[in-house]
């Protein structure tokens, strides 16, 4: 990519990204374009697809799970192309390593509600806490056991009583406390690889 | 007429009633203790399995009335001393009484005394007092228990054909005796139908066929429900209480047939945790859920379940306890050791709050977390920092704890953590940063402050360099982190070091500054600080300099707070040993104050406010001070006190009054006199030593002091007989108080003939140079009476008194002269000295500028030069 479109690109991100600097930015963008190489070779596609995302993911944020890693890429891929490009990729990045409280919860809580109405339902709470049990002697127990679990959630976190969790409801409980934020998996960066990430965005370009 | 009868009736009922309800409170009798001892003897030796690893009594001597201890500590109601060595605790000394049971002051090694002092709150049994000093006990006891039980339901099977087997068995016994301590705590009717249940087999079977029918389907259910509680700890046992509970049972017999329809909500558990559950189940299990998430789920699951576990009310006992009792504490402490920061926070969110009960704080050191929590302090993650410093804050309140904290290295973690405020000064984004590295520090300061508590902690922050950090976060202006610094400085001023250090790191200075917030717990510290610091002069005169003498005096006028009083009060005291001090008071019109703080105030005010005027009244013009304002008649009255302390610092105050006339005079009236004398029975030193120093100037000012002093009866024997003290204040005082008296020939009389001259030449013999200006005070004056002079000589009191003029003390020289020059009157003694070397010492004391000494070495050499040439005379002649 020569200087000016480079140029461009950049003005035009930090117009709406306000957490990272021009410079940046910029190393942002080099990062995605040597990922998306590495990735593409073979596609000649201007982004990131849903697999080469979740290897990122996963060898540099640290991710484990499949159907969270899903989850996250759907967060970030705003226009639903089934590809990040590169705003997007700044974008989500900005709060992944720059985000404040607030953006972090708006994040979350788009990457826990995926049929797109607005509220995790309680089925959704259901399976995104499906594997949080140590296998028990039998199925049906553990089972019974996340059915529990769930209701303890939605009792702490459902202030409307209405079954499911809106984004209000979201919000109360988390400003509450703030270990909730990822209370249905971990879907952003441990404390302790943020650092690290962001010295990369410092020191390495 | 009906209706009087009625009431007449309805009274004796009651009266019956609340007397059964009064015979089951018996106290401990020697046939009670006996038997608990035995039967603990029964059950202890080597091994895991046994209660106790020995249990002896102190002596094998049996009194025919049952005790053991020596009669005149049987008038105080103790029956025996028995040394009983748990597993897991050091050997406990403890003196069984009437009262109860309670630790004394342990057997000293070389007499093998017992020091009888009580040094514990008083159970009501020994079995309640070994549960509650050895937790090894009691978890061994409540095994004992399964099995007493067993047998007990095996007797049970068939009571009818053996009830005297019953009897004869100690352990239904002690199943029994368990029952009664149901009762006690219960204090309700119900209590008492179901332990009659319990009794049936020792009643004597009376009761009609449907009625024992009735209650062995009762005991049915019972058993049921017994047999379910048994997973915890079982009931204390008493065995030894057995013989009464059965001639009890039977009065209870009659309230059974009463109340034992109501007897199925009777089931009240007798041990703590028991009656924490049946109080509140749905938490318990709730909380027991939650744990199996815990023990159970991936990260996830924990986080979800440590949240909703914060929602209930930790600050409960219930719930500390139920979440203890469903194996809650060892999971919350294994999560601190995992990497995950989440769960780690969650958890010391929940062990921070629960912590606050003491058990758990002992449940959380056996299980080992404080070294976990010690390694969190390293984590870059600072809330994770800071749940940890508070979580120790609250679990180091006790010693074993704070040493476990030492141990582990976590001061010096603790006091990095203080250097949090510092270092992130540069960075850009400061504003947010610096607010949670406050926060870092605050936290730390208060571990410390809990952790300072204990000697070798309060030097381990020293040396790990804490004193400078606490010094600077001592200039923020926080009032949340100022608290639990100077609360630290506090602590930790009650060592030299640190005062030396306080003083050099200028301390002082902010904490006056602190003096003047409206917290008044800061304010409380920081008195408390300069209370403990101003033993140096320099703080005193720093506290002037820096104006902290206004604030202390103005907060007096504040009574409510009577700990901040305390502490004020203290400071003051403290900072009025010096001169200066005293005159900015009075300038400030504290004296007034305190004078009007004599009255109604709790004894830790009392005692400094009665230092502080005894310091005050060093001047003239305080003195005059005082007893216009009335301060006279409170300060005598509290000459009849018990503190200790108190009694020093009012003996000090009087005594400091009575150099005035007009005062003794008022002191006089009020008998202060006699008051102060009959301190001198005092059992400690200390108040013995300071209400002989004050008689001193009562003796010189008091208007017909001979007489005065004659009156009291058995007096003058009474301090004589002092000079057999070993204590060197002691005598020193009281030799000056001879000195004063014997200015009064009769009384001087009087003390001769009590032997005052052989117990003076007994002490002759000393190297404390206090004592020694003192006893050569008092053997001066007494050489004016009879043959006292040829007496001093024949008890071997010159020769030593020579060696006193090789002193350093120039009081000694004057007093040691004055003396000599008075027994120099008799030729033998003159003999000694010239042999002892005297008149080498006192021809260079001729010389002396202090006028007294030129004369007495003078008079005295001249009388031996006098001998001298007298002898020589006879010589040549």
């Amino acid at each position: 990519m020569d200087q000016k479109t480079m140029k461009k690109l950049v003005e035009s991100i930090s117009n709406t990204v306000k957490n990272f600097k021009k410079s940046e930015v910029e190393c942002l963008i080099r990062l995605f374009h040597s990922l998306v190489e590495r990735a593409n070779v073979r596609l000649n596609n201007f982004g990131l697809d849903r697999n080469a995302f979740r290897a990122i993911l996963h060898s540099v944020f640290g991710m484990t799970d499949d159907m969270l890693m899903n989850r996250v890429f759907f967060a970030f891929d705003k226009d639903n192309d089934n590809c990040i490009n590169a705003k997007e990729w700044v974008k989500g990045l900005s709060v992944f390593l720059r985000g404040t409280f607030e953006e972090k919860l708006k994040f979350c809580f788009e990457v826990y509600y995926l049929n797109g109405d607005g509220y995790i339902s309680q089925e959704e709470i259901f399976d995104m806490l499906k594997n949080s049990l140590h296998q028990q002697s039998s199925e049906e127990e553990t089972d019974e056991g996340i059915k529990e679990l769930v209701d303890i959630t939605l009792k702490k976190m459902d202030y409307d009583n209405d079954g499911k969790i809106s984004f209000a409801d979201f919000e109360k409980a988390v400003k509450k406390d703030k270990l909730l934020l990822e209370v249905f998996g971990p879907c952003l960066p441990e404390a302790k690889v943020e650092c690290q990430q962001l010295k990369l965005v410092k020191g390495t370009f | 007429m009906k209706v009087g009868m009625l009431l007449k009736q309805l009274d004796l009922h009651l009266l019956n009633h609340s007397l059964k309800h009064i015979s089951l409170q018996i106290c401990l009798n020697p046939t009670t203790v006996k038997n608990d001892i035995e039967l603990l003897k029964h059950f202890s030796g080597k091994g895991e399995q046994t209660v106790l690893e020995s249990i002896d009594y102190t002596s094998d001597y049996e009194f025919s009335n049952g005790c053991r201890a020596p009669p005149w500590r049987q008038i105080h109601g103790e029956i025996c001393y028995v040394l009983v060595k748990p597993h897991d605790v050091e050997t406990l000394c403890v003196t069984c009484s009437a009262e109860g049971v309670f630790l004394n002051g342990g057997k000293t090694e070389d007499e093998g005394e017992i020091n009888y002092e009580r040094k514990s709150e008083i159970y009501k049994d020994l079995v309640t007092f070994l549960k509650e000093k050895s937790a090894k006990f009691s978890e061994n006891m409540s095994k004992q228990d399964i099995r007493f039980t067993e047998e007990w339901k095996k007797e049970n099977e068939e009571p009818k054909e053996i009830p005297k087997k019953e009897e004869a068995d100690a352990l239904p016994k002690a199943f029994l005796a368990s029952s009664k301590n149901i009762l006690e705590k219960n204090q309700i009717n119900f209590g008492k139908t179901q332990m009659t249940k319990r009794l049936e087999p020792s009643l004597n079977w009376k009761a009609t066929v449907d009625f024992k029918e009735h209650k062995s389907l009762l005991r049915d259910t019972q058993e049921e429900k017994h047999g379910g509680r048994l997973e915890r700890a079982g009931p204390p046992v008493s065995p030894g209480r057995a013989q009464l509970v059965r001639k009890s049972a039977e009065k209870i017999e009659e309230i059974l047939s009463d109340s034992s329809s109501e007897n199925e909500e009777d089931e009240e558990p007798p041990d703590h945790r028991q009656e924490a559950n049946a109080d509140l189940p749905s938490e318990y299990w709730q909380i027991q859920k939650l744990v199996k998430y815990l023990k159970g789920g991936n990260q996830t699951a924990t986080v979800i379940a440590l949240c909703s576990m914060k929602d209930f009310n930790l600050a409960q006992e219930t719930c500390q306890l139920a979440i203890r009792d469903v194996g809650g504490l060892e999971v919350l402490i294994n999560l601190l050791d995992t990497d995950e920061v989440k769960c780690k926070i969650g958890s010391l969110k929940i062990l921070k709050e629960i912590s606050h009960n003491p058990q758990i704080r002992r449940n959380i050191v056996d299980l080992g977390g404080l070294p976990i929590m010690v390694n969190i302090l390293d984590s870059p993650h600072k809330s994770l920092k800071c749940l940890a410093a508070e979580t120790i804050a609250n679990v180091a309140k006790f010693r074993r704890a704070r040493r476990a904290v030492r141990h582990h290295g976590g001061i010096t973690k603790l006091v990095a953590l203080l250097d949090c405020a510092q270092s992130s000064a540069e960075p850009a984004q400061s504003s947010l940063y610096d607010a949670r590295d406050v926060e870092v520090a605050r936290c730390g300061a208060l571990a410390l402050w809990s952790c300072s508590k204990s000697y070798a902690n309060k030097e381990a922050i020293r040396k790990a360099g804490g004193i400078p950090l606490l010094a600077h976060l001592l200039k923020t202006s926080h009032e949340n982190m100022l608290i639990p610094v100077v609360g630290t400085l506090q602590e930790c001023a009650s060592e030299e070091n640190y005062r030396a250090a306080i003083k050099a790191e200028r301390i002082i200075e902010n904490l006056v500054k602190n003096l003047n917030s409206e917290n008044e717990q800061l304010q409380e510290h920081c008195a408390m600080a300069i209370y403990q610091c101003a033993e140096d002069k320099e703080t005193r005169d720093l506290v002037r300099l820096h104006g902290g003498l206004k604030p202390l005096a103005s907060l007096l006028n504040n009574t409510d707070n009577k700990e901040r009083l305390a502490a004020v009060t203290g400071a003051i005291w403290k900072c009025s040993i010096s001169k200066e001090n005293v005159t900015k008071f009075r300038e400030y019109k504290a004296i007034e104050t305190l004078v009007g703080l004599l009255t109604d105030q709790p004894e830790e005010v009392l005692v400094n406010v009665v230092g502080a005027l005894g310091e005050c009244c060093q001047e003239y013009e305080n003195r005059v001070l005082v007893r216009k304002c009335g301060g006279i008649q409170p300060l005598v009255n509290l000459l009849v006190g018990i503190n200790q302390t108190l009694l020093v610092n009012v003996t000090k105050a009087v005594g400091a009054c009575a150099v005035e006339p007009e005062s003794m005079m008022i002191i006089d009236r009020l008998d202060g006199v006699r008051l102060l004398w009959s301190l001198l029975k005092n059992p400690h030193p200390d108040v013995k030593a300071s209400a002989a120093w004050a008689l001193c100037p009562c003796i010189q000012n008091a208007k017909d002091a001979g007489e005065m002093v004659r009156c009291f009866v058995g007096g003058l024997e009474l301090i004589v007989n002092l000079l057999k003290s070993d204590n060197k204040e002691v005598l020193a005082s009281v030799c000056a108080a001879i000195t004063n008296i014997a200015k009064d020939q009769e009384n001087l009389a009087v003390i001769t003939d009590h032997g005052v001259v052989p117990l003076l030449s007994k002490l002759a013999n000393t190297n404390n140079d206090k004592l020694r200006r003192h006893l050569a005070e008092a053997i001066s004056r007494c050489c004016m009476w009879g043959r006292n002079r040829v007496a001093f000589g024949e008890y071997k009191a010159v020769a030593p008194l020579v060696r006193y003029l090789k002193s350093n003390d120039a009081n000694v020289h004057r007093a040691t002269a004055q003396a000599l020059y008075q027994l120099s009157e008799d030729a033998d003694n003159c003999i000694t000295m010239h042999e002892n070397g005297a008149v080498k010492l006192l021809l260079g004391m001729v010389g002396s500028p202090d006028q007294d000494l030129q004369e007495a070495a003078a008079g005295c050499i001249s009388n031996i030069r006098r001998l001298a040439l007298a002898t020589e005379k006879a010589r040549y002649t």
